[in-house]
């Protein structure tokens, strides 16, 4: 079968032999472990804890606020040390709590009740999900349980588990879908209870064939779930190339996956909705890739979030070479940090460390009109154009040429042979509308 | 506290390999089969008009840039690249300050006074090969090969067309002769072979699309084909595509960057457009050759062919049902 894929799109190297075959490595954490009451899209958790609280592993300590919102768990027992704005990922101070690990991990009564998901109502499995905190680890963090609440269950037909990983370096789904794929075969297979007129798909890209073959394994048996194959090509994986590439379906502009009937969830989030479930354990770790030049023995992890970048970087051997950047994510969408002084929290897919190679910042020069941007641009925009309006302040022009669709996905930047840092104006373009809109 | 510094910017991290550096010099490799060829043919005549061409686009664009205080940018090649399409314009027997005046006037007039690299709203190599042909017609079009007096291809077949006794003319050259250039013309524009093997380069490392020279080409062939010199059906439209500077214009002129559409859509209408005005001033103009002409005035339809071509937005249409 010929490999499913999205129209334009770029093509950048992967990066990802330094960690696709090592295998995940569970890593205890060392020091104090870092809750920033902000690890979803919505409303940040209210703190439920105190300086001098005595915490279990799996409690609660932040309560969600308003409906798009998700509970926060400690993961692991000891002493709450402070209450207090720390800094997150996204290079922000945000209220958080800060745990001092007693080396317990003495376990909160509430967790570890399950029961055969066959026998539990939906309302049930969507409590569940809620309380347990799990939110889309690939990335945005838009909390799980409202995905899985769609206004009419019966238009749902697809369910698809997006195995795309197409970011460069970034290896933790497919170290996932290798290792764990009953337990990713299972969370689809709970998914599909709650929508049982739809269709699950696990949808990899081609440059990874022994996750395609593990999980065609995994769901052998299962008459509704199929294994598609994806053309390697970046943004492959962004929610709505995905569905185009696997249902032809296009998402329309401002409205939302469930619209054309499909839900898109992310391989470690299946894996979460598969530990609330059948385990009855909230949201309390996740898989991250600690990869680049600068690293000196990138690997897989297993990590209680909570912990901070520099453990990991530590126990990836520490550096080899000075880096020149820091990011949180992937190199194409990841964020810059300046410091490795902030945890790991539910949407951390990998660190990267790059190398003053790696990281070339080349300055900008003229655009030469090439239409290089156009070419690629996954959402048919006009990358070049919006650019000029943004630096222009030409709010109107850049609505009117649908600025505000872009996805973020960077590939005109990745592309643009002057060098133009297309993306960053066109965000700041997004960022002023918004802002002017809400005035 | 952190002692580290680390660079932060904005996503993305990593970018493609190429740069406008990279590209023109891709463009110069392009063209190196057709320069060989025509030191083969031309000879040292080939030889000193592209010198005389690249050190004049070159020159002027340093000169011009340390006369108005800006940054001097030729080491991006993209003066040396204007340079050597210039001469490919020029015929090879055009005394020397003819390609000095040209390269001047297509890197300060065309180029540089509306803004430099990529502000240009014309083919700075063509619009100076325009002001040339205007103002020293006998230069621009005495052709010769071997030391002789020749007419061009497309002379030969337009002749022919008029009240001029067939009889009394030189047959046009084999079609064997087109694909290797041993004919009259522009020094660049003589060997079909060595400009589809550059074609092939560009296109093999994406430099440019296939689009523009495409629907250039398949217009003149189909129009010629169609309309002919001699009534319709009548003409060798595989002999009309190999002469004149046809291959030349669609696959290095016609796409230049700065003078050619962004969008798709664009890009088609740009090579039609440039096929349709070529086989008009072909056929039935009073010029023999009308690639150059028909590639400036699609030039300066291309601020609108962007405006109006729009590609549709991803989720576009469904969302206005």
């Amino acid at each position: 079968m010929k490999a499913l894929t999205f129209k334009r799109g770029i093509h950048p190297p992967h990066g990802k032999h330094y960690t696709e075959n090592k295998p995940i490595e569970v890593l205890m954490p060392k020091g104090d472990l870092i809750y920033p009451m902000a690890q979803h899209i919505g409303a940040p958790c209210e703190p439920l804890v105190k300086k001098g609280d005595r915490v279990l592993l799996g409690q609660k300590i932040g309560e969600a606020k308003g409906f798009v919102s998700a509970p926060i768990h400690s993961t692991v027992s000891g002493t709450v040390k402070n209450v207090t704005p720390m800094l997150h990922p996204n290079g922000t101070k945000v209220m958080s709590v800060i745990v001092e690990n007693d080396g317990l991990y003495e376990e909160d009564p509430s967790i570890n009740q399950s029961k055969d998901y066959k026998k539990m109502s939906r309302e049930e499995i969507i409590n569940k999900i809620r309380e347990a905190g799990v939110v889309g680890m690939g990335g945005a963090g838009f909390p799980t349980f409202i995905k899985l609440s769609p206004p009419i269950i019966e238009n749902i037909d697809t369910i698809l588990i997006n195995g795309a990983e197409c970011e460069p370096y970034l290896t933790s789904d497919y170290r996932v879908m290798v290792e764990e794929s009953g337990k990713v075969a299972e969370g689809l297979r709970i998914i599909l209870h709650l929508f049982p007129k739809a269709k699950g798909y696990i949808a990899i890209e081609d440059n990874k064939p022994e996750a395609i073959a593990k999980m065609r394994e995994a769901t052998k048996n299962d008459k509704n779930i199929q294994i598609l194959v994806l053309k390697t090509k970046y943004p492959q994986g962004s929610e709505k190339q995905l569905i185009y590439a696997c249902t032809k379906r296009e998402v329309p502009s401002g409205k939302l996956p469930a619209d054309v009937g499909c839900i898109v969830q992310n391989i470690d989030t299946v894996v979460a909705i598969h530990r609330a479930i059948v385990r009855g354990r909230p949201l309390m770790r996740r898989i991250v890739t600690v990869s680049g030049g600068a690293i000196k023995e990138p690997k897989n992890f297993k990590v209680r979030i909570g912990t901070t970048y520099r453990e990991l970087v530590e126990a990836a051997g520490g550096f080899i070479e000075k880096p020149a950047k820091i990011i949180s994510g992937g190199p194409m969408m990841g964020i810059a940090l300046f410091s490795l002084d902030v945890p790991i929290i539910k949407t951390s897919s990998a660190i990267l460390c790059l190398t003053e190679k790696e990281a070339v910042l080349p300055p900008e020069k003229a655009c030469i009109r090439c239409g290089k941007c156009v070419d690629i641009c996954p959402m048919n925009l006009l990358p070049l154009s919006l650019n000029v309006h943004a630096l222009h302040h030409e709010w109107d022009d850049f609505e009117k040429e649908h600025g505000m669709d872009c996805m973020e996905c960077g590939s005109c930047s990745y592309i643009c042979p002057a060098k133009r840092h297309l993306l960053q104006s066109i965000r700041r373009g997004k960022k002023t509308i918004l802002a002017n809109k809400r005035k | 506290m952190e002692q580290t510094m680390y660079t932060v910017s904005s996503s993305p991290h990593i970018r493609a390999d190429h740069t406008i550096d990279s590209i023109m010099k891709d463009v110069i490799i392009a063209l190196l089969p057709a320069v060989i060829m025509s030191l083969y043919i031309f000879k040292w005549e080939a030889l000193w008009v592209m010198i005389f061409s690249i050190l004049s686009c070159v020159g002027s664009e340093a000169l011009w840039q340390k006369l108005t205080k800006n940054p001097i940018t030729i080491d991006d090649y993209s003066a040396v690249v204007t340079g050597l399409l210039l001469a490919f314009n020029l015929p090879a027997s055009v005394p020397l300050w003819i390609p000095i005046i040209g390269g001047a006037f297509a890197i300060v007039i065309v180029k540089q006074i509306f803004g430099g690299l990529g502000q240009n709203f014309m083919n700075p190599a063509l619009a100076a090969r325009a002001i040339l042909l205007a103002s020293w017609p006998s230069h621009m079009t005495n052709w010769t090969l071997d030391g002789v007096t020749t007419a061009t291809p497309l002379g030969i077949l337009k002749a022919g067309m008029g009240e001029v006794s067939a009889a009394t003319l030189a047959a046009p050259p084999a079609f064997s002769q087109l694909l290797i250039g041993n004919i009259g013309g522009c020094l660049g524009e003589t060997s079909a072979i060595a400009l589809l093997i550059g074609a092939a380069y560009l296109l093999y490392k994406r430099i440019i699309h296939w689009r523009i020279p495409a629907s250039f080409i398949g217009t003149v062939f189909i129009l010629t084909w169609i309309f002919g010199r001699n009534g319709m059906f009548q003409a060798n439209p595989f002999y009309e595509i190999f002469t004149g500077g046809l291959l030349l214009g669609a696959f290095f002129m016609a796409t230049d960057y700065t003078t050619s559409p962004v969008t798709p859509l664009g890009q088609w209408i740009m090579g039609i457009g440039c096929g349709l005005i070529t086989t008009l001033i072909r056929l039935f103009g009073g010029y023999p050759e009308g690639v150059s002409y028909s590639i400036l005035l699609m030039n300066l339809a291309v601020p609108l062919l962007d405006r109006y071509t729009h590609p549709k937005v991803f989720g576009e249409v469904k969302s206005n049902e």
